[in-house]
This record gives C-alpha cells, structure tokens and sequence, in this order.
C-alpha cells in the first residue's frame, strides 16, 4: 500500500514515500534546512518556523518539518523569500534572547547562536525584549531553569511529556507571557520532577542546564587537607570524548584516567567496581526472593525491578508509591562507592574519612539529587560530595589546560578501581540485565551464560522493551527449586516505556522475574548529563563503544573481580545481603506524591 | 438609499414559527444533491477566511473515518464583531437545522456548537432549543446530537485547530496543517468546522435554492452578509446587506459625516483611509483586500477625532496579548511590533524602522503558524501606511 511520491528539491528530483516530510525528503538528497525546535527524538512541533521553505503556487511558506510532501511538489530551499524570512525569524529570537553569551555555559554549543552566526544576524535590527523579571531557578539540585535563554521550542515539553511521562514542566500562560512553567509555577525542586535531565540534553539553548559544582571541585583538590577521590561511570568513558572533540563513540578510558590524575585528583577510582558489586548484591537479592516465592511459598514482591537509576527511583517513588517494594533495596553504584569511599577505603588508606571528598563522574543529572538523599549519610557523612555531569568533567579538562590528544592511556588506582566487562555494560540500556545474568546463571548452575561469546543479545539494542526468557535446568544442589523455572525478564528504558512495565506491575499482569528499568533513553550513554547533542544515531555509537570495552576486558563477569573478592572477605565478612552489607549497600525508599 | 444597502433580513428574518420544515425537506434529498446545492450556491464561510462551504462538507463526506463530527463556531472573537450571537439567539433553529443537514451529508451523529465563554447568558435559551430539536430529530428519524461547548476566552480559539485542540482539553493552540480537519479534526476524525453565519446562510441555500442565493452579491461573493457596524456611526448594529456595495455608499449610509476611515474586519482585517472609499468594495473580491476579505463583518468607523496610532496601538497590545505565542513571527513579531510603534513616537527610533517594521510583517504574513499571526500586517501596514503621519508626530 506504499506510495510514492514525485518532488523537486531546488532543481533535484527526488522520489519518497507518501507522508515523508519535506524536511526529510530535503535529507535524501544532502539538501541541509536549518531547524531548531525539531529534535529526532521528539514528534512534530512546528513551532520556531526556522525550517520554513517556500512551495511554488503556495502564498505562505512551509515549515519543512510539519509538511509532508505532496505529489508534484517544486520546492525551494534557499530562495533569497526563504533566507530574508529565516534571518528575520533568527532577528526575532535574538531579540527575546538574553545575549550574554561570553557568560552562558551553553556558549558554543547553542543551536540558537549557531543560527545566528550562519544567518549573521545584524543585532541592531530589532529592540531587545525586556525580560526583566525572570530570575534564575536554582532549587533542584540537578537542574537549574533559566528563562531568559529560553526560544520556546517547546523540546522540553515534548521531551518530558513524550519520553518521560512525567510532565514537569509544560507551556504556561499565552503571547507575550508565554513561558515554560511547571504545575503552579513552582520552584522545580517543589514539583514531581524526577531530575533526569533529558529536557537539559534537549534544550537548544542554556535555558535548562545541570547544576554545576565543578569551581567547588577544583577548590577541594586544591585544599591539601583534603583528599579527593574520582569515580568514573562506565558511560562518561565511552562520551566524554565528544566534549573534546572526538567523534561519537570514542572511548577515551585511558586518556581520561591520565587527565584526572594530572588534573589533581588524590586517586582515580571506577564506579565499575560498585557495579560489580551491584550484581553481587542485587543477584543475590533476586536468587533471594525467587527462593522465597517458589521454595518457601512466602509472599514477596517480584518482579524485582533494579534500582540503579535515581530518575527512575524518583519516578516510581511519585507514580507508584504503593509498589516500592518492587525495587532493589540495593543502592547505585555511585552510593555504594560514596558509603565504601568512607569507610572501607578510610580504613584501608588509613585516611580520616572526613578529610575525603568524594566525587562522582556522571552520565547524569539525577545523580546530583541522588548524592544530596538525606538517608545517603551511612558512612557517618555525606557519602558522596558531588556528581559531576559528562558535560562538566569534560569542561574541567579543557580548563586544565592538558592537551588531552597527546595524553598516554592511564589505569584506574587500586582499591575499588578494578572491574570487569559485566560492569562496564551497565552504561547501556540492558546491560544491567546482562551483568546481572551473567552472574546468577553461572551461580545458580554452574554453567556459564549460554550465549555466544557471554553476550546476552536479548538485551541488546534501542527496542522500546526486551524481553527474554532463560530456562534454568540442571542446577546446582542448593537451587534445585528453580530446576524447570524459565527465568523472565524485561528491560526498559525512558520512563513512558517504564511506564508501561509498571501498569503491568500495578494490574497484577505482569510475568516477569527480573526488571530493569533505565530512567533515559538509551540507558546512561544517553543520560541527562551526556555531551549535547545526542540522538539515536550517537547513543548507537556510544552502545557500540561500551560493547567494545566490555570485550576488551580481560575479566567479564562480576563475580570474577579479585577486588570484589577481596572487600568480602575482608571488609563484609558476613556477604551478600549481610547486616553490614545492609548498612552500608542497601537503602531505603520514600512514597511521594504525584503532585 | 443604494439597492445594496436594502436590509435584506435573511438571515435574522424569523424562523421561529416554523418547525424545522427546511430540515424537514433537506432531509429527504439525496446528500449529493445538497452539496451540489451549496457549491452552486457559492457560498463561503463567513467566519473570515472564506472558504467554499460546499467543497468542505463534501472534503469531510470523502474522508474515511469512524466517527465525525460538525462543530459549530461560535467563539465569535474578532474585536467589533457581534453577529453570531444575535444569530444564536434570535435564530438558533437555522444554525442547529444546517447542523443536522450536516451531519447527514458528512455521517457525523454529534454536533457541538463551540461558545464563547463570554457568551454564557445564552445557554439557557440555546439548551431549551437544542433540547426541542432533540424531539424533532427523533420524529424525523435522525440520529444527530448537539452539545454546547463553552470556550474560556482565548482569541486564538476561534481558529478552528485551535478550537478543536481546546475542545480536546488541551492548550488551545493551532495545529500544523495538512492535516486539516476535514481530514483529522476532532479527536482525529474528520471534522466540518463551521461559522454560525455559515450555517445559518447554509439553511438560507436550502430554504430559497441556490439560484435566488447566488443572485445576491457580486463575482465570486454571494449571498448576503450581516454586518457588525460599530465606532462613530449615529446607528450602530447588526445589518443584513448584500455583497458588493462600495465602502463610500457604506460609509455614506453608515458615517457620521465626519468618517477619516473604516476598518473592514476588526483587529486581523484591513483599515481603508477616506481617500480609497470609492474604490473599495465591500466583498472576498474587493480590490483592495486582495484575495480574501478577512472579515467576520465586522466594521468600525473612525471620525477626524481619533489617534490612528492609539487605534493601531490598542490592536497590537490584543495581539501581543491575545497571540497563543508557540510560534516565533507571532509571539515575538507582535511584541516588536507594540514596542516599535512605541519606539518610533517617542522618537527612540528614526522614522525609516517602520519600514523595518513593515518588512517584520511581510516575515509574519508567511511564515506564522495560523490565520492570526499571518494577519496582524493587515491592520499594522494598513494604518502605517495610510496614516504615517500619525504614527511618526
């Protein structure tokens, strides 16, 4: 039933499927039409008119985004009606906008001074719009909302409202007080906002940004009582080159560890070795409560839903408060570091714990609320300091002054910076699943994960939800119980698509053992806190490069790290689930409201 | 007094007395013979943007669709503009009748006429009328039902994406087009939006045939039109006139003998200076309009007493305010303008930036989302330029 259509583009014929856009139909044939409130992400908005084209026989212009192709269409993209149009519209937001740019931290990442800059935009050519009263939203401490810089594109609104579900923010009030707002125009730190960040990933301008703590940093490392510790995610290696320059999906681990212990840093460690010891804990917990459930007919809440995501713990925490019994006890990665950072660590370096500072290299800015969680004291102190986005550890190195090309590759320090490749997997949307599996099948039969070089393809992949079943058979003695259990689990990413997992939940429908939920799209690669721009194209990118690293691993399985061994054996005697490991590696969670 | 000058009294004429015998008749003809009927006729929509009525019901028959719907607009918001509501409530039985005839022609078995807020009072009375067609629909075996659905006072809610987006519960904003809603308006569905006048002149095509109809008016514009008349007029009211008269035989019927200039469409339509009343005439073909008249009817007349600037000014601040501000021309194009004009009195800026500024709303005439961004540079380079003076000392 596919139809083609006829049209021509500035004297280039072109055929395309019926319902094609003009704007993609321009693409086929490398005709670029500048856009700004377009995102691949996100449905059609037609708003900001930037992409307008003009139509022959048509009196108006069209937005090249918002109009499909018609049959027989002649079509001009740069006629000089479409360039005196565009530079005016350009002219326009100028004008609304506050132009501060040598100030703004957007500042040669900004789709609005890029536009003006290919449109040179005359700045005298009309009065600059008063915006006297806005003030600068500082509340939350992942996002900061500054609506003087904002173009009213409304990408966040989609953003929030399409691939999160959560509709923080939305458009408010109309003409010339139209804005950006959130429920009653609250601060943001006061509305049900899960502080992803993917409105700041989408945003075209500084209107939305994470909260920045890297002046702080720098002071601390700076302080020579203080001994400050990195920790670095498995998804900031395989982006933070982006921010310098590389193309996407480059991985930079090495350069990046040399970077960080030029840049000052007392020891450079690996959020990858509290990955690991996620799955030690969250496995263990899933064997736990499957035990529970099928041996000792006890009631306990499965599926098991992971807990590594802090915008996805928000979410459940407004959306569904009465099924928080679902999530994983355990706490993130970056958590269970902050808590080891001032405890185990202090005890082994022998280091007063409240001279450490322990900072957190992010793919995200929920993190940041994460770290200020009042429970996330069990160290005696705030177990973690700060959480620096991909963005901001990235500025921190060109501030340096390194000439990070030239850099050699570098190795994480010892204690808790080994790790393995089941780790480094948690960076991408299934990898959770697939490190978790790779532990708990061998665990529980013996056998290693049986797929093709250990890589659990279900889990692979930008598809909306995965799903695989694992048949256990022959296992060992102590989990006879699960001989003849086909093992079932999901895996979502973005929140919409959490959504849909959780009515599951919340009806009783649900036929999962084993959920992970990723709050972005993409999983962390593509995290509130990634370089900008991100898309699937560069989120492919950065899935392939974290693929890579976990292949290039000579250890790929958690349960393999020496390391992980050895903070047992040493620091938590008593193992998995143990009252220690419960104190220091578990937490809590809080039923909130959904307004 | 001019031939076309005649109050005609078709449209307000009373139809009280008669029960629904148009519909009644309608009913039992063929639907592709109403629609031939209306295109014969010539009729189009009077709400402003003229389109064929004939053409968008048939459009909204061909669509595929489970369900569809006729909506009836009646958020009658064009400043000076005051017809639709005496339609409602004088006449109601002629809006609900080409309603039902409608819903026939397309398949659609719900109709809801689209109120403004402002326009509660007539509630009462319209629900008694929608409530006795209810039984006469019953007796003529139709299955068509009508709700009322009350706006909340945004302009740009009169455009009809907008209106249907409103009527969705969402942000009454305008949508992207194509699709129009004679292919997915209403909850998708193929919709027929049509302006009270329309659907009262629509029952007017049934009631006397389309021949006696396209005998009135001039060109492609029949039919009569009700006029909104308001400003410094001795009669201000709603008149039933005949396209084609010129704005001098308007403005010599209507004027208080002292008229500088007459602006034909409220705030979105054009502003016609003394000097240009001869050759001005009154309809979608009317020389100095171009290719539409953008007029609901509404006409306001301004003596040698007022400030051009302040009525230019008083338009824009409704623009500025009135605007639903998703897109860049508009929002912030209206914004420019208000201040500009502003800038330009008070001599902050020269008088050359009103050519910038008309040049802003050449920008805004082709590439705003929607009717009303697109038509502020009527009013603004209508007035600018006929009454520069005014606007530079």
């Amino acid at each position: 039933m596919e139809k083609f259509l006829n049209v021509n583009i500035d004297g280039i014929d072109v055929i395309v499927e019926e319902g094609t856009s003009i704007l993609d139909a321009a693409k086929k044939v490398n005709i670029y039409i500048p856009t700004l409130c377009y995102h691949e992400d996100l449905c059609i908005a037609g708003n900001c008119r930037i992409c307008v084209v003009e139509v022959i026989g048509q009196r108006t212009l069209a937005a090249a985004c918002a109009t499909p192709v018609s049959n027989g269409m002649v079509i001009k993209t740069n006629s000089p009606k479409v360039r005196n149009a565009r530079k005016d519209l350009v002219a326009l937001l100028v004008s609304e906008h506050n132009t501060q740019c040598t100030t703004c931290y957007r500042s040669t990442n900004c789709e609005l001074q890029s536009l003006a800059n290919e449109f040179n935009i005359d700045n005298n050519r009309y009065i600059t719009l008063p915006h006297a009263d806005t003030q600068i939203d500082r509340s939350s401490w992942s996002i900061e909302k500054d609506d003087s810089k904002c173009v009213r594109c409304q990408r966040c609104v989609r953003t929030c409202a399409e691939l999160q579900h959560v509709n923080a923010i939305t458009v408010a009030h109309r003409g010339e007080h139209m804005k950006i707002s959130t429920f009653m125009e609250l601060p943001l730190a006061e509305v049900v906002c899960v502080n992803c960040g993917q409105c700041v990933i989408h945003c075209p301008t500084a209107a939305l940004t994470e909260r920045r703590y890297f002046d702080y940093i720098w002071e601390a490392i700076g302080d020579e009582k203080k001994h400050v510790i990195i920790n670095t995610a498995p998804s900031v290696r395989v982006a933070i080159g982006e921010t310098l320059g590389y193309p996407p999906g480059t991985r930079v681990t090495g350069k990046m560890v040399t970077a960080l212990k030029k840049m000052g840093f007392d020891s450079v460690l690996d959020t990858n070795f509290t990955a690991d010891l996620t799955i030690i804990e969250e496995g263990t917990e899933l064997l736990h409560r499957l035990r529970k459930a099928l041996l000792e007919k006890e009631k306990v809440a499965l599926p098991m839903i992971t807990s590594c995501s802090p915008g996805w713990v928000k979410f459940i925490e407004h959306m569904y408060p009465e099924h928080l019994e679902h999530l994983s006890t355990c706490k993130s990665p970056q958590q269970m570091f902050g808590a080891l950072a001032k405890t185990y660590y202090a005890e082994k370096m022998g280091i007063d714990p409240k001279d450490i500072v322990c900072v957190a290299a992010m793919p995200c800015a929920a993190k940041k609320y994460e770290a200020n969680r009042p429970e996330m004291k069990d160290s005696g102190y705030q177990d973690v300091d700060a959480g620096l986005t991909t963005r901001e550890l990235g500025l921190m190195i060109k501030q340096s002054g390194l000439n990070f090309a030239e850099l050699e590759d570098g190795y994480f320090d010892t204690l808790m910076g080994k790790s393995t490749g089941a780790a480094v997997l948690f960076g991408a949307t299934g990898g959770v699943m697939e490190a978790a599996l790779r532990t708990v099948y061998e665990v529980v039969t013996g056998r290693e994960l049986p797929f093709e070089n250990l890589n659990f393809t279900p889990a692979r992949g930008l598809g909306k939800i995965k799903e695989a079943t694992i048949p256990l058979e022959e296992c060992k003695e102590e989990w006879a119980f699960l001989n003849g259990i086909e093992l079932k689990v999901a895996i979502a990413h973005g929140l919409t698509n959490a959504r849909i997992i959780m009515d599951q939940v919340k009806s009783g429908t649900s036929p999962y053992h084993f959920i992970e939920i990723m709050a972005c799209p993409g999983g962390c690669i593509g995290g509130g806190g990634q370089p900008i721009p991100t898309n699937d194209e560069i989120r492919k990118r950065r899935i392939a490069a974290i693929y890579a690293e976990d292949e290039g691993m000579p250890i790929r399985k958690s349960h393999e790290n020496p390391e992980i061994k050895l903070l047992y054996e040493e620091f938590i005697p008593d193992g998995p689930l143990s009252k220690k490991s419960h104190k220091l590696l578990h937490t809590h969670y809080t039923k909130r409201n959904r307004y | 007094m001019p031939d076309r000058l005649r109050k005609l009294d078709m449209i307000l004429g009373s139809y009280t007395n008669e029960k629904y015998k148009v519909l009644e008749k309608t009913l039992k003809r063929s639907n592709e013979e109403i629609i031939k009927d209306l295109i014969d006729s010539g009729l189009k929509g009077r709400g402003g943007a003229g389109f064929p009525t004939g053409l968008k019901w048939r459009l909204a028959a061909a669509a595929p669709g489970d369900e569809k719907y006729v909506i009836c607009n009646a958020d009658e918001g064009e400043p000076g503009t005051f017809k639709d509501r005496e339609i409602l409530d004088c006449v109601p039985r002629k809006v609900l009748s080409a309603m039902a005839i409608c819903g026939k022609v397309i398949g659609a078995k719900k109709g809801y006429i689209y109120l403004r807020g402002e326009y509660k009072f007539l509630v009462p009375k319209l629900q008694a009328e929608i409530d006795l067609f209810h039984q006469v629909a019953k007796q003529f075996n139709l299955d068509f039902k009508i709700e009322i659905f009350l706006g909340s006072g945004a302009y740009v809610c009169g455009e009809e994406t907008a209106l249907i987006q409103s009527m969705e519960g969402k942000r009454g904003e305008p949508r992207n087009k194509p699709p129009f809603p004679t292919q997915a308006g209403f909850k998708n569905m193929p919709t027929v939006v049509n302006n009270v006048e329309t659907l009262a002149s629509a029952l007017m095509v049934f009631k006397i045939g389309p021949e006696e109809f396209r005998k009135l008016g001039i060109q492609d514009s029949h039919g009569s039109k009700l006029f909104s008349v308001s400003g410094d007029t001795p009669k201000p009211g709603i008149y039933d006139l005949e396209f084609g008269l010129s704005l001098a035989e308007f403005v010599e019927e209507f004027g208080d003998g002292d008229t500088k200039a007459v602006q034909v469409g409220g705030a979105s339509g054009f502003c016609v200076p003394r000097k240009k009343f001869a050759e001005t005439t009154i309809g979608y073909q009317g020389g100095l309009v171009g290719d539409s008249l953008p007029t609901g009817g509404s006409m306001m007349l301004f003596n040698s007493s007022r400030s051009m600037y302040n009525v230019l000014k008083n338009y824009l601040d409704f623009f500025a305010e009135e605007s639903c501000g998703q897109c860049t021309p508009c929002r912030i194009g209206c914004q420019q303008l208000k201040i500009g004009i502003d800038a330009v009195k008070r001599g902050i800026k020269p008088p050359e930036y009103l050519d910038q500024l008309l040049k802003l709303t050449d920008t805004m005439k082709i590439t705003a989302k929607c009717g009303l961004g697109q038509s502020v540079a009527n009013s603004f380079s209508s007035i600018v330029t006929n009454f520069i003076e005014e606007m530079i000392y």
